[in-house]
C-alpha cells in the first residue's frame, strides 16, 4: 500500500511537471499576427503530395482550412501535429481540413515521419515560392487558418496553444460561405 | 492496484517525453555566451571599415535559405541531420583553424533551434577557435528580414 501511495505521488508530480513544461513552452512562442476578423485572400497553390498526387488549395473552398507550415526537424512543429490530428478527427464532419506544408528539403524524412505518426491529413512539399506567396515563411511553425471563402482569418507564428486554434476553428465552422 | 500502476506508467511516460523534448530544444541555449554574436555585432562586422570577412554559414533548411539569407552566406544544410554535419565538416576541413566563422539558422526560436548546436559542436571538435553562432531570438524573418537588414534570395 505504501508503494502504491509512493507511485501515486510520483505520478502526480510527473503529470504536473509534464503539464508545466508543455504550457510554458507553448506560452513562449505563440502569437496571432492578424487581428481577429481581418481577412485577406489566401494565395492559391498546387503542390505535390507525398503520394504523388497534387493538391490544389482552392479545391477546399467551402471548408475551413488549417494550413500548417512545418518541418520534421522543427521541435515545436512536431509537438503541434498530434493536436492538429485530433482537430482533424473531431471536426472533419463539420468541414475542417488540415493541410500540412512541409518545408523540409526533401520528401524522404517527411514520408517516414507521416507514416510513423499515422498522420490523418494531407501533406504537401513546400518550396521557397510558396513561402514568398505567404509573406515569407522564415521561421517555423507558421499556421494559417482560412475561412470557408478561402480567406486568411488568422496567422499564428510559433507554437500555438491548441485551445486557441480550436476556438478559432469552432468559430469559423459555424459560418457559411458567402 | 492495476489501474494505479498503469496510471503511474503513463504519467512517467508523459514526463519522460516532456523532459526529452526539453533536452533537445535546450541545446542551443548551452552554447556559451562568449561564442554567441548578436545581430547588431554581425551587421557592424560586415560593414567597412570593420569588415572582418567572416565566413557565414547557414545550417538550416534550404527552403528557408532560398527565400532569404544573409548576403554572402553559404548554405550547408540542416546540421541536425547526419548529411548536414558531413557537409559542414567537408566545407570546413580545408579552412585555417583561426578563420572567423559565423554559424546561423533562424528556423525557430533560439531555444528550439535543432541546428546551431550540432554545427557548433562539430566545428569546435575540428579545432576552430574563432567560431561564433549568430543569436537569433525568434526567427530569421522576424529578427533579420523584418528589421530591414540586407538580404539575398536564391541558391
Amino acid at each position: 500500500m505504501g508503494s502504491t501511495k509512493t507511485w501515486t505521488v510520483v505520478a502526480a508530480l510527473a503529470i504536473l511537471l509534464g503539464a508545466w513544461l508543455f504550457f510554458t513552452r507553448h506560452n513562449r512562442a505563440s502569437r496571432a499576427s492578424l487581428p481577429q476578423g481581418q481577412t485577406a485572400p489566401a494565395p492559391d497553390f498546387t503542390l505535390p503530395q507525398l503520394n504523388g498526387q497534387t493538391l490544389r488549395l482552392s479545391s477546399y473552398r467551402g471548408q475551413v482550412v488549417l494550413l500548417d507550415f512545418w518541418a520534421t526537424w522543427c521541435v515545436p512543429c512536431r509537438e503541434e501535429i498530434p493536436h492538429f490530428m485530433a482537430l482533424q478527427d473531431k471536426y472533419r464532419a463539420d468541414g475542417l481540413q488540415v493541410i500540412g506544408v512541409s518545408m523540409d528539403d526533401g520528401p524522404e524524412q517527411v514520408r517516414t515521419f507521416c507514416q510513423e505518426f499515422h498522420m490523418n491529413y494531407p501533406v504537401v512539399m513546400g518550396n521557397a515560392k510558396i513561402g514568398e506567396l505567404y509573406g515569407g515563411v522564415l521561421g517555423l511553425p507558421i499556421a494559417f487558418l482560412l475561412d470557408r471563402d478561402g480567406r486568411v482569418y488568422a496567422k499564428h507564428i510559433g507554437a500555438t496553444k491548441p485551445e486557441i486554434i480550436e476556438k478559432e476553428v469552432v468559430s469559423l465552422l459555424q459560418t457559411r460561405p458567402s | 492496484m492495476r489501474v494505479t500502476g498503469t496510471f503511474a506508467k503513463l504519467a512517467m511516460l508523459l514526463a519522460v517525453m516532456s523532459l526529452s523534448a526539453s533536452e533537445v530544444v535546450a541545446q542551443a541555449t548551452s552554447i556559451p555566451q562568449a561564442r554567441q554574436i548578436s545581430i547588431a555585432e554581425l551587421v557592424k562586422l560586415l560593414q567597412p571599415p570593420e569588415k572582418g570577412n567572416p565566413l557565414i554559414i547557414q545550417v538550416g533548411s534550404h527552403v528557408l535559405y532560398s527565400q532569404a539569407h544573409i548576403p554572402g552566406s553559404e548554405y550547408i544544410g540542416p546540421a541536425s541531420s547526419d548529411v548536414g554535419i558531413q557537409q559542414l565538416r567537408k566545407r570546413a576541413e580545408s579552412l585555417g583553424r583561426t578563420r572567423l566563422i559565423v554559424l546561423y539558422c533562424g528556423c525557430c526560436p533560439w531555444n528550439h533551434c535543432p541546428n546551431v548546436k550540432p554545427a557548433y559542436d562539430a566545428l569546435q571538435a575540428m579545432g576552430f577557435r574563432n567560431l561564433k553562432v549568430l543569436y537569433i531570438a525568434n526567427n530569421f524573418g522576424a529578427d533579420w528580414v523584418d528589421k530591414g537588414y540586407p538580404t539575398a534570395k536564391g541558391d
